[in-house]
């Protein structure tokens, strides 16, 4: 299988909050650069949703435009406990996606 | 007679069309949670967003970024806020040109405080809009962005 896209640290640290990290692999792309050569504008190719679930259950929803930078990271914080599972999924302008699971530590 | 209809018609088509604009740029991303807010990621100015938004104390919320940034492309970001009941945590840069730059929408549990890196044009205030039950609430922080620079 392909390297996943997606590193994820989920960790418990103050009791009950989980703190959680990703770092997601992408161009993010905002469509208004020019490719130097052809000078065309390179089209757009940025992440638009990513939905991280903690036992099934959203936590949060992030809605991104072109103005994240490259390779996001993404952290946030939530109650929470040790040995949850936690999901990351991500979905692009040109309906690529991808998904990780880990456990919270 | 017929004037007069016509007046009206035509007032009541531009009401009509002010009505769709507002809706779509600012109640869409409230009243439809499940789908991409593609309506807000637009050049709109930021000043229109935050006439509906009350500006709010540091304390309330927190927008941490560098005083200057070296690297535009990447401008590490937190926003955290102790006002209750958070829904929405919107990340904005002002002088960008499409200026809303995320939107993060807390599910049970999440608290108020979330991380990301940005891309800056140039220095530009970076504003953290909070939703908070029905109101919208803001606060902001000037970053200096040096491309190529000596400190500007």
């Amino acid at each position: 299988m392909a390297k996943s896209s997606i590193k994820i640290r989920a960790k418990e640290g103050k009791k009950g909050v989980v703190t959680f990290k990703a770092l997601i692999s992408h161009p993010m792309e905002t469509g208004l650069r020019k490719n130097k050569n052809t000078g065309k504008n390179i089209p757009a190719h940025f992440i638009e949703e990513v939905t991280v679930e903690s036992e099934g259950a959203q936590v949060m929803t992030a809605y991104w435009s072109g103005g994240v930078s490259k390779n996001p990271y993404v952290s946030f914080k939530y109650l929470g406990k040790r040995g949850d599972e936690v999901k990351l999924s991500w979905v692009d302008n040109m309906g690529k996606g991808d998904e990780a699971f880990a456990k919270v530590r | 007679m017929t004037m007069k209809r016509r007046t009206f018609v035509k007032s009541s088509m531009s009401a009509g069309a002010m009505a769709v604009a507002a809706g779509a740029g600012l109640l869409a991303p409230r009243a439809v949670l499940a789908t991409y807010p593609k309506d807000t990621f637009t050049d709109q100015e930021v000043d229109e967003v935050l006439k509906n938004a009350e500006p709010v104390d540091k304390d309330r919320i927190t927008v941490k970024a560098p005083k200057i940034a070296e690297n535009g492309a990447v401008v590490p970001i937190t926003i955290l806020s102790d006002l209750p009941d958070v829904e929405q945590i919107h990340v904005y840069v002002r002088e960008n040109g499409i200026p809303k730059v995320a939107q993060f929408n807390l599910g049970a549990g999440a608290k108020a405080h979330v991380s990301c890196r940005v891309k800056m044009g140039k220095t530009s205030d970076v504003i953290g809009l909070v939703k908070s039950g029905d109101k919208l609430y803001y606060a902001s922080k000037e970053v200096r962005v040096t491309i190529g620079g000596c400190g500007g």
